[in-house]
């Protein structure tokens, strides 16, 4: 082949790299495994140092969760067609285009929305652009978000929008979890773009006063935008039932596994106002007809906003993101449907209450906001006992169990806290576990 | 590989004729509908557990007792499907898609698609990964731990530079990142508001741009000279003390090595700015030269392309940023450190930039990386840059052996790992436009891309072997170029109606740009095309 081009080594194809910049030595790496079978021992012995949630009883969530994930998502989101494709276009893709198109279309069943992007990196970053996409419809520069959001989502947001956006906390009350009303009531003024909630909070409560923080953001010409977990929405009404401006979130609960936080999609939503729409980075499939009928294509759905098409001049960037994570959120919305996601809803709810009063009744454990209704997590606080966290969690680490998310760095105003997550892959008698554990333990 | 001699056929059929040249092909089209369409009231494909009657006996039913407004009034109109209409439905789809395994699929330029192994896509879908906490105590997830530390070493040797931070989501999350802690550093030294311009160029890739703007930055924009490279001229009458940094590619998206890389770093840094290398594809450079040695002080790899893992329609991709030891502290946080106890996650780092993401990175192309280069080593790793190059290099001359192509700037030198092409000869000649190529590409189950905007070359085509394909498979992708470019002289027609052997032909898109037309999801088509 060198002879085919004439060259006399693949040293010629490197003529014009200066030689004061090769690497005149041979790269510092590993001693190389070339045979499959050492490979796959090499690797597996480093991995069996893990303990997998599978081995445990887990309550740990905050963001990423341990929801059951159907085989079908990991069977279609494994087909070599989807795995190892890329941007390709319309025409010689068509089946990523109507995949996540149906993703588009079942999520906005989900959310009650008509305008639902392909997905962003993860909630973190749909949060970000969703308060950009509020500075920039409204032209105003201040973000009042719940001081309940977690640290490290605070931390991306507010990085990510500083140019443009001053982001300020709004307290939630100390005995409903929910959003402080006054402090909102006291932040809003003629220079807010947006109120930024999340429903659930990232400590559990349901955010019941959405209708309200609407009503109070909309008088202030603010828009509302809200984070939502979307396997909570068989049973919760999307944010748009109570009047919010724009959606947004992470569709890891979707279907996804929990990749030690590495599988992450996030979703940003809106009714179909131009004037909304054209401030989505994110691209947009949308249907187009063929020259034969009945035939249905796909393309991008006002692509000159984009920064593929415009570069700087376009709405913040787009590029590689999460697509086969939506092709899977898309297959488990299919799988669940109506009902699945009812029940799920359902159970959750039924089981984190079940969580919260077998947990609360034990002496040495408080559970704070628990006059509010709770989805699927909720903090429950060991300060009575004298005992901190962590030795508590560190104690029923070697009953198998993996507590929930020390809360001691982020609020520490919630005392000996820890997060709780209740999916329905914990049953009642994993939390009958969990209850007696603790009852040991803080005896 | 070449045209098969003839061959002759007997009445009954036999020997059977050899196959034409390149190969038929007919994509999977099963015209299949919108799911909305495949649900059967009543049907499902999963049933969750239901609460135990232990649970509904303490709590009853919460869900029933939520507040007017805030319980959901009526189920969501999702599809009703048994399980094997759902996966009859998407695996249709699937096959109505093209990835790397089922062809030629050079021809996405810039990306690198390169196979994939399944070995490591087993690997990862273990429970040992998959089914890891990212909150889990550390001393329980210390194999993750462990391998993506080692994977930062082993980037770290690969750009020269001193610390890695495996978060950032994809290629142009990386280069958010490298953006911000360049943001940062400015800050950290008072000159946050006097440093509000940065430079970069039009053959480096959108999000450069984009992303420095997003940060606060006024961007500045280099256009190539007539060789080609950046202009260093056009450089030097940019910058100035408001230079808060370069973000350049090279080689850019010509494959043209920038001979003078080190005076544009040189020209930047006695300006006071920083010098960001935009590594995403380094897939010709490995362990040929590398980002720090150059001069830089940052850089970013796009672990979907370069290190192989599988590009999922789109994502998840994986990002890496490389820095000096002078921009480490600005990382993102956590930092993956070793302690007396093993490894750990330090988030107390002052000057960090935050979160780039949720947590620490996407953990199942870290793993599939690492096993990657493991599989490799430092031989391996320059034998792929080797091959890469040495496949664009017989690339470059079987295509332009093809009427109406070219190859702009740098004429008669060598590449690096791509090309961007121009068809812009035939396109004078017979009116036919390179994105048509691209659709006609479709009819034998090849990628085509034309380039990134605006169209610096006319008519651009960008091509990218990698060194997964074989000489024969070169040889059938450019014999596939060459009947459309003669087709485009002889019967220009077959072009202008393409696709014909697609899963769709071709669509009518106007709509797509009409606020009162398109449709994003189902609902809204419904409401504005089905409505009374």
């Amino acid at each position: 082949m060198l002879d085919a081009v004439d060259a006399a080594s693949t040293e010629d194809f490197y003529a014009g790299v200066p030689d004061e910049i090769r690497l005149k030595r041979p790269l510092d790496l590993p001693t190389p495994i070339p045979a499959e079978s050492d490979l796959v021992r090499h690797v597996q012995a480093l991995l069996a140092r893990n303990t997998s949630t599978r081995d445990v009883i887990s309550f740990l969530g905050g963001g990423c969760y341990q929801h059951h994930v159907p085989a079908v998502c990991d069977e279609i989101n494994s087909r070599s067609e989807f795995l190892t494709a890329y941007a390709g276009e319309p025409y010689e893709d068509h089946g990523r285009f109507q995949a996540l198109f149906e993703y588009e279309s079942m999520m906005g069943e989900l959310l009650l929305r008509d305008v639902v992007n392909v997905p962003v990196y993860d909630g973190f970053q749909a949060g970000g652009t969703a308060v950009r996409m509020a500075a920039r419809i409204t032209g105003r520069r201040r973000a009042l978000m719940a001081a309940s959001v977690s640290a490290d989502k605070r931390s991306k947001i507010g990085d990510y929008v500083r140019p443009d956006v001053d982001i300020e906390l709004v307290p939630f009350d100390l005995e409903t979890g929910r959003l402080d009303l006054a402090a909102l009531r006291a932040a809003l003024g003629p220079d807010v773009a947006c109120v930024f909630v999340e429903n659930p909070s990232y400590l559990g409560p349901i955010e019941i006063d959405g209708p309200e923080i609407v009503r109070l953001a909309h008088a202030a010409g603010a828009l509302v935008v809200v984070s939502v977990d979307p396997s909570t929405l068989g049973v919760l009404a999307p944010p748009s039932s109570w009047g919010a401006d724009i959606d947004c979130g992470d569709i890891q609960p979707l279907g996804l596994h929990q990749h030690f936080g590495g599988a992450n999609g996030g979703f940003i939503a809106s009714d179909d106002d131009p004037t909304v729409v054209m401030e989505y980075p994110s691209r947009l499939f949308g249907i187009a007809p063929t020259v034969v009928p009945g035939e249905i294509g796909f393309g991008d759905v006002a692509y000159e906003r984009t920064s593929f098409a415009v570069r700087e001049e376009g709405k913040e960037w787009v590029g590689t993101a999460a697509a086969l994570w939506g092709i899977t959120a898309a297959v488990y919305l299919a799988l669940m449907g109506p009902q699945g996601m009812c029940d799920l809803g359902t159970t959750m709810m039924a089981r984190t209450r079940y969580a919260m009063t077998r947990l609360g009744s034990i002496p040495g454990i408080r559970i704070p906001f628990a006059s509010t209704p709770h989805a699927k997590e909720f903090v429950l606080d060991v300060s009575p006992s004298g005992r901190s966290i962590s030795s508590l969690s560190a104690a029923l680490r070697e009953r198998g169990i993996f507590l929930g998310i020390d809360l001691t760095q982020e609020q520490p105003g919630l005392g000996e806290a820890a997060l709780v997550a209740v999916t329905e892959v914990v049953t009642q008698d994993d939390i009958d576990r969990l209850a007696d554990a603790c009852a040991e333990v803080l005896q | 590989m070449s045209a098969p001699e003839k061959t002759t056929t007997a009445a009954d059929g036999l020997p059977i004729e050899a196959k034409p040249w390149p190969r038929r092909f007919h994509q999977a089209s099963w015209d299949e509908p919108i799911i909305f369409d495949l649900s059967v009231p009543g049907a499902r494909g999963i049933l969750p557990p239901l609460p135990e009657a232990g649970v509904t006996a303490l709590v009853g039913d919460p869900a029933a007792e939520l507040p007017v407004g805030i319980g959901r009034a009526t189920l969501p109109a999702l599809p009703e499907m048994s399980q094997l209409h759902v996966v009859r439905h998407f695996e249709r789809l699937s096959q109505e898609n093209i990835g790397v395994d089922l062809n030629i699929d050079i021809g996405q330029g810039t990306c690198t698609m390169k196979y994939s192994p399944k070995v490591n896509d087993q690997l990862v879908s273990a429970p040992s990964v998959a089914d890891t906490h990212p909150l889990q105590d550390p001393s329980t997830v210390q194999g993750t731990l462990e391998i993506m530390w080692r994977f930062e070493r082993m980037l770290a040797e690969i750009s020269g530079m001193d610390r890695v931070s495996l978060q950032p989501g994809a290629g142009s999350s990386a280069i958010w990142a490298n953006v911000a802690m360049i943001r940062a550093w400015h800050e950290s030294r008072g000159e946050g508001d006097k440093r509000d311009e940065v430079i970069t160029t039009i053959f480096s890739h959108p999000s450069n741009a984009a992303a420095a703007k997003v940060a606060g930055y006024r961007v500045i924009t280099l256009y190539p000279d007539a060789d080609g490279y950046p202009d260093l001229e056009a450089l030097k009458s940019v910058v100035s003390e408001r230079t808060a940094a370069l973000l350049i590619t090279n080689p850019e998206d010509t494959g043209i090595f920038n001979p003078r890389i080190t005076e544009f770093v040189r020209v930047v840094h006695e300006a006071g700015g920083l010098c960001c290398y935009d590594q995403a594809n380094a897939n010709g450079i490995l362990g040929i030269t590398r980002a720090r040695d150059a001069g830089f002080d940052l850089c970013h790899f796009n672990i979907h392309k370069t290190f192989s893992t599988p590009h999922g329609c789109g994502g998840p991709g994986s990002g890496a940023v490389c820095v000096s030891a002078e921009l480490a502290p600005f990382l993102p946080r956590p930092t993956i450190e070793r302690g007396e106890d093993g490894l750990y996650l330090d988030n107390d780092r002052p000057l960090s930039i935050g979160k780039v993401r949720p947590w620490y990175g996407v953990t199942p192309n870290l793993v599939r990386a690492y096993a990657w280069v493991m599989s490799l080593g430092a031989e391996g790793l320059r034998q792929v840059a080797e091959t890469a190059v040495l496949n664009n290099n017989y690339l470059l001359k079987k295509v332009l052996e093809i009427r109406g192509v070219s190859a702009p700037y740098a004429s008669g030198q060598r590449r690096i790992e791509q090309v961007r092409y121009s068809w812009e000869e035939l396109t004078g000649d017979t009116g036919i436009h390179s994105e048509q190529i691209g659709f006609r590409a479709a009819d034998f189950g090849t990628h085509y891309w034309t380039s990134h905007h605006p169209f610096v070359v006319p008519e651009p085509m960008t091509l990218e072997p990698t060194e997964s394909y074989s000489r024969d498979d070169l040889d059938e992708y450019t014999a596939i170029l060459a009947k459309i470019a003669s087709e485009a002289y002889e019967e220009p027609e077959t072009i202008t109606t393409a696709p014909h052997n697609s899963t769709i032909h071709q669509m009518n898109q106007t709509a797509l740009d009409d606020p009162d037309r398109w449709a994003v999801t189902w609902r809204a088509y419904k409401r504005k095309h089905l409505a009374g």
